[in-house]
């Protein structure tokens, strides 16, 4: 209200109010913060909640060494819920109403944000969300974000890479087939593949989807391989990816490019298992150890986190979901600090402002709550032997294609001649 | 691949047609598959068709069987599928001490059917808990010296990741079925279904006998772990997926009849691999359990029934 | 008491205690009070043919399923209103849950149990490749802004709705047993031979307490989707329904309409507040042991305990 002034007395009580708030403040500033949320220890996804939440722990205890945020001890409530959708309502709304939490972030996954984005909206609470994939595009939610680098558009971010590096190849591949799982995440990496291909004019030979249960690949391998495409892109989960990589070894499937959406050998576990198998696949990572200099802190945080997991028996590497996990917290970190407090749409506006300096790097978030621009690297194995880790810690073995910013060499096609 | 394809052409679908390496290969796989789904089987045909035990739990002492054979191997070095064979005792004395508990609680009452069923139930939940606590929840696997080895015979594939547990589970279901049927302790566990009072008045303690069936159930569950692990990384929770699979083809191949049950396994492998190479491998489940229930409505006793 | 009688005082607690609940702000009370009175249904529904016929239906989930995806399916076609989608969803469930009784309840029970599992298992296959329920991905089902009855937020009416979903489904389930047909499916379960000697028309009796059965499941999937506003098939046709279903009517005693109401509200009360205290995989494991421990200790559950302790003491 430009040109008017408050009456004085208005003005006398408005700083009485002030000095009253600030007193309260004072207050609570000898409380902890708490910030809530729920995490899958158990059922399905629990390897990668487990692993999330030692990132998320060890961020706890940097920020409280630090002396806290806003004076303030930050203190976690946090609940298993299960790797189930049905347990999250019932975990946010004890957060919210029973434990008074100051703040909540999410769970990991798509499955376990969603059902939990109905409460955020009738409170108008700011929800950081750890790895969903594209929840936001029907709730448009203003007060959404998601650290997971996947670009504004997910589905068209996620396989951006392979088919860029696919198309670099001479000649030109013109027939490809994809593949991939049941499940939430391998359809919407799918939809993104057809929509490439779509605008690249190649030719689909194939384009099946299998159970994720599925025992024996190499039925589906011969298929895909009767097809004769140039380019095969997968879209898969932990142990199909595994299979599938088996099969594709044993049956020999000849193909120029092979891979792209594998979830699975970004973890220690399938790195491991698979070893020698994994040479020559071309597949989505969101940090190789080649890229250590570009990444000046994280070397200390995996040091952390590394010593922690091999306790705790969950991801040894920690290249995939951890940094991330923490990253996400330090957005919301660097989001208290500037605004001041824990005023909600402050908190939203500032994320949706601001480039965020983090483990993982500059982040910046788009319109919808994504990051502004992809950065699903596009990367292949090479010149692994054995079944060791430790080989994996070391650069090498993961060279990046793309994005050109983060490239660490070319691609070596075809798959068939760089298998082993 | 070579332009020239040996094809096959169906005589109902003229235009079809079918390169002649997919279809073997198409049944080998579907034969090796269904190898490794006779070991799953076996122990419920046992003591689910011959001992009227629904033990639901079945598919949790399999994921056990898995996880000894893991930290064996991933210790010791040892061959999984060995450690498993050796460790069979080890599950066949679980096997009884399971049966002994499930005895005293619900058949000596004659509860057995539903309650029984919860108590498997809860024995899944436990074993599976417990595995996660044990082994935390990351998915494992073992390699053997033939985990990455195919044979090729012309263009058809021979993976020994499958071969090997296939011909193990063959050699365990033949030797089962002897078992049963050679020998006196086999006869005992086929007449415990049938009429327990003429085995009491031959001397023979029908519980006794069921004890050790029970048993010999449980140990081929750990034998059929070790195939597992082999095939695919396995976690605590995938048990759950092999429950029904293991009650179709008991169902399937005929209540109470091994040889059925290796049928019923044969018939689901190759269906399965059928339906991922020629149709879409999404379709798969649907046409093995299409299949449980079309036999449920028009043949109910399975296909070798008695 | 008289079944009108019954119903009558069934659906005024019912009402009142919706009523009366408004008054509670705290919105954790509601989202797991959902979730008991999920289980309620469906436990209560599940007993309609387990506990008084002693058919196993392991396909719970995949009725519940049945109605969630009714309603996922309506959403998607037209937005239906939310009494549509309940009495949809109902009645697809009820004629799935006919035809399978139909194909196979004339077989002996373990063949039904098997063949409810395998219906699960091509239901889930079938919704995974239909892409106008979402498919595999999944689909979101958005909770309207406006909420009837001048209720706060939408939670407090799918609460509402089902509270009163819980009172009829034990309207149906006690109707059923003090009837005619109840006599009929206890006599099912005691003997069926028996039974169907003395002129019980053993299988028209069954196959209507399946579809009754089936079709109370399916209604208590209906309001599910607006529950969670997303749906997948992989949570729809969890495991852990079938098993919650099962699990209840056995602790409660599962041999009058009382049993699964008990059941329901003591288990499903421990494992909300279990998730929420005990903070581990010990969550699963509290939940095994007490099936086991039940049925091994308490054999016909928590009614049949206190029926035997009151007969001991008229003794």
């Amino acid at each position: 209200m430009p040109g008017r002034s408050f009456p004085p007395v208005l003005g006398r009580a408005l700083g009485a109010l002030a000095i009253a708030f600030g007193l309260t403040c004072a207050a609570l500033a000898q409380q902890p913060l708490k910030i809530g949320f729920g995490m899958s220890l158990t059922g399905p996804l629990a390897g990668n909640g487990k692993a999330a939440l030692i990132a998320m722990e060890i961020w706890r205890d940097d920020v409280n060494a630090k002396g806290g945020i806003l004076g303030r001890n930050v203190e976690f409530v946090y609940y298993d819920d299960q790797t189930s959708p049905a347990t999250v309502p019932g975990i946010y709304t004890k957060l919210l109403d029973v434990d008074k939490v100051d703040l909540v972030v999410s769970g990991y996954g798509t499955n376990v944000i969603a059902p939990a984005m109905p409460i955020m909206m009738q409170r108008n609470l700011t929800f950081m969300t750890l790895f969903g994939l594209n929840v936001n595009s029907k709730f448009k939610y203003d007060r959404y974000f998601q650290i997971m680098p996947a670009g504004p558009d997910p589905a068209i971010g996620w396989s951006q890479g392979f088919f860029e590096v696919a198309m670099s190849l001479n000649p030109k591949p013109r027939t490809v087939a994809i593949v991939g799982a049941d499940a939430e995440y391998p359809a919407m990496a799918l939809e993104g593949a057809r929509a490439h291909i779509k605008r690249l004019g190649l030719k689909v030979v194939y384009d099946k989807t299998y159970p994720p249960n599925t025992v024996d690949y190499s039925p589906i391998v011969r298929a895909i391989q009767a097809t004769n495409p140039e380019i095969v892109f997968v879209a898969s989960y932990p142990p199909d990816s595994a299979g599938i990589v088996r099969a594709a070894n044993e049956v020999g499937l000849k193909t120029r490019i092979f891979g792209g959406g594998l979830v699975g050998p970004q973890f220690a576990a399938l790195k491991t298992q698979l070893g020698p198998l994994l040479n020559g696949v071309v597949n989505y990572e969101f940090y190789a150890p080649d890229l250590g200099k570009k990444f000046p802190f994280l070397d200390q945080f995996l040091a952390k986190y590394q010593a922690r997991a091999a306790k705790e028996g969950v991801d040894p590497l920690g290249f995939y979901l951890p940094p991330y996990a923490y990253a996400m917290m330090q957005v919301l970190e660097q989001a208290i600090k500037a605004t001041g407090g824990l005023d909600q749409a402050k908190l939203a506006e500032h994320i949706h402002e601001s480039e965020f300096d983090t483990f993982v790097g500059k982040v910046r978030f788009a319109a919808n709550g994504e990051w502004a621009s992809s950065r699903v690297m596009m990367t292949q194995y090479s010149g692994i032997s054995g079944n060791d880790v430790e080989q994996f810690k070391k650069p090498g073995h993961i060279t990046v294609l793309y994005p050109s910013e983060y490239k660490t060499g070319s691609v070596k096609a075809p798959y068939h001649e760089n298998r082993k | 691949m070579s332009g020239r394809l040996t094809v096959f052409r169906p005589r109902l679908f003229p235009r079809m047609e079918i390169p002649t390496a997919l279809l073997a290969n198409a049944i080998i796989a579907g034969l090796l598959l269904g190898g490794f789904y006779a070991a799953v089987s076996v122990g419920v045909s046992i003591s689910f068709g011959m001992l009227d035990v629904v033990n639901i739990a079945h598919p949790a002492f399999i994921i056990l069987g898995s996880y000894i054979a893991y930290i064996v191997n991933d210790r010791l070095g040892f061959d999984p599928i060995v450690v498993s064979l050796a460790l069979s005792p080890l599950f066949f004395l679980l096997g009884t001490a399971i049966y002994r508990v499930y005895y005293l609680c619900f058949e000596r009452r004659g509860q057995e059917s539903l309650r029984g069923l919860a108590f498997f139930f809860g024995i899944l939940f436990i074993t599976e808990v417990a595995l996660v606590l044990v082994f935390g929840v990351d998915y494992r696997m073992v390699s053997t010296r033939y985990s990455d080895v195919t044979w090729r015979a012309g263009e058809v594939d021979f993976p020994m990741r499958l071969v090997v547990p296939f011909l193990v589970s063959m050699a365990m279901v033949v030797g089962v079925q002897l078992l049963l049927t050679r020998t006196f302790f086999g006869r005992a566990v086929l007449a415990v279904a049938q009429d327990q009072l003429a085995l009491r008045l031959m001397g023979v303690n029908p519980v006794r006998v069921k004890e050790l069936a029970f048993g010999l159930s449980i140990a081929t569950a750990g034998v059929a772990g070790a195939f597992l692990i082999v095939i695919q990384p396995v976690q605590p929770a995938i048990g759950r997926e092999f429950i029904g699979l293991a009650f179709a083809v008991c169902v399937l191949g005929g209540m109470g009849s091994i040889w059925g049950t290796l049928l019923g396994a044969f018939v689901l492998g190759i269906a399965e691999s059928f339906t991922s190479t020629f149709f879409g491998p999404s379709w798969a489940p649907a046409v093995s359990f299409g299949l449980l229930l079309a036999t449920l409505a028009f043949k109910p006793s399975g296909l070798l029934g008695r | 008491m008289s079944n009108k009688a019954f119903a009558a005082v069934a659906f005024v607690v019912a009402l009142a205690l919706a009523v009366a609940s408004q008054l509670i702000t705290n919105e954790y009370f509601f989202t797991a009070g959902y979730t008991v009175l999920l289980f309620v249904i469906l436990a209560t529904a599940w007993n309609i043919l387990g506990g008084y016929t002693g058919y196993v239906n392991f396909g719970s989930a995949a009725f519940f399923a049945i109605g969630a995806y009714t309603t996922v399916a309506l959403y998607n076609a037209f937005k239906a209103p939310l009494a549509v989608m309940i009495v949809s969803g109902t009645l697809v469930a009820g004629l799935a849950g006919l035809g399978l009784g139909y194909l196979t309840l004339r077989l002996r029970g373990v063949f039904f149990a098997i063949a409810s599992l395998a219906l699960a298992v091509v239901l889930y296959v079938f919704v995974v490749n239909w892409d106008f329920v979402g498919g595999a991905r999944g689909a979101y089902i958005l909770q309207p802004r406006e909420v009837p009855f001048g209720m706060p937020r939408y939670i407090h009416l799918i609460y509402s709705v089902q509270l009163l979903m819980a009172a009829l489904a034990l309207v149906v389930a006690r109707a059923t047993e003090r009837s005619t047909l109840g006599r009929g499916l206890a006599a099912i379960r005691d003997d069926e031979l028996a039974a169907e000697c003395s002129g019980v028309p053993t299988l028209r009796l069954k196959i209507f307490s399946a579809m009754m059965s089936c079709a109370l499941m399916g209604m208590a999937g209906t309001t599910f989707p607006y529950y969670l506003s997303y749906v997948e098939p992989s949570s729809a046709f969890s495991l852990s329904y079938a098993v919650n279903s099962i699990a209840m009517p056995l602790i409660g005693g599962m041999m009058s309409w009382i049993g699964p109401l008990i059941g329901a509200v003591l288990l499903g009360t421990v494992q909300q507040l279990v998730q929420v205290t005990v903070s581990s995989a010990w969550n699963l494991l509290i939940v095994g042991a007490l099936l086991v421990l039940f049925v091994t200790l308490a054999p016909n559950g928590i009614m049949g305990w206190v029926e035997a302790r009151r007969r001991r003491k008229e003794h």
